[in-house]
């Protein structure tokens, strides 16, 4: 199946790589369907992508490359969603908002996006409110601290 | 929508496992206590809105952002 991305042009994709978001994406309620597209082989970046509308596509990634401690517990109810059973189910990402610099830019450490792998299920959902896990999570920050 | 009408330091229970006392009124402010199992979540409101507001902003990347990151 050939469709549009927003940074990728054209790209064939495999159908059953196709991600469910059954309550799609807060703010963004009406697409569903997504796929993981890498962005670039030289930064830890990769590409949530609506296979339905080419302008919806995020950028993420992986928030332990970032914050080394980043630790959360998913509820229940979470669990129930995504159909999670086991821990190797689970593949986490943060949404990136990109600045002019990747110094510059933020992640979102407060609603990761979770994925089961297996299932095929995703959901962005809300952490408990703290402190160390910002909306807006300096990269810069993550940066300076991994050297 | 149920109204209750509550003093300091009373309580309600939302279901069993569920309680959300008033600790303190000052003014127009109302500090609420709340106790609940952890896998229940609690959030002030405007959390949802600002993840929301966050993912917009996200979305604002322009297409020749690579090119950036790579400087």
């Amino acid at each position: 199946m050939l469709i549009n991305t927003k940074f990728l042009g054209e790209v064939e994709i495999n159908e059953s790589e196709i991600i469910s978001f059954n309550q799609g994406l807060p703010g963004f309620p009406e697409y569903r369907q997504f796929i993981l597209l890498s962005l670039d082989a030289d930064l830890p970046l990769a590409l949530l992508q609506s296979t339905e509308e080419a302008s919806i596509g995020f950028v993420v990634a992986f928030p332990f490359v970032f914050k080394q401690d980043y630790t959360f517990d998913l509820s229940e109810e979470d669990k129930e969603d995504l159909q999670i059973e086991k821990e190797e189910d689970v593949l986490t990402y943060s949404i990136v908002t990109l600045q002019e610099t990747f110094e510059d830019s933020t992640m979102n450490l407060l609603a990761p996006v979770i994925i089961n792998i297996n299932k095929k299920l995703g959901k962005q959902i809300v952490l408990q409110d703290s402190k160390a896990y910002p909306l807006r999570f300096p990269i810069k920050q993550a940066v300076g601290s991994a050297k | 929508m149920l109204v209750l009408s509550r003093k300091k330091t009373e309580s309600i229970m939302i279901g069993d496992h569920v309680e959300v006392k008033i600790l303190a009124i000052e003014g127009d402010q109302v500090k609420l206590g709340i106790v609940a199992p952890k896998s229940v979540k609690v959030h002030r409101s405007e959390v949802f809105e600002a993840i929301q507001q966050q993912n917009k902003e996200a979305l604002n990347t322009s297409a020749d952002f690579l090119k950036q990151l790579k400087k």
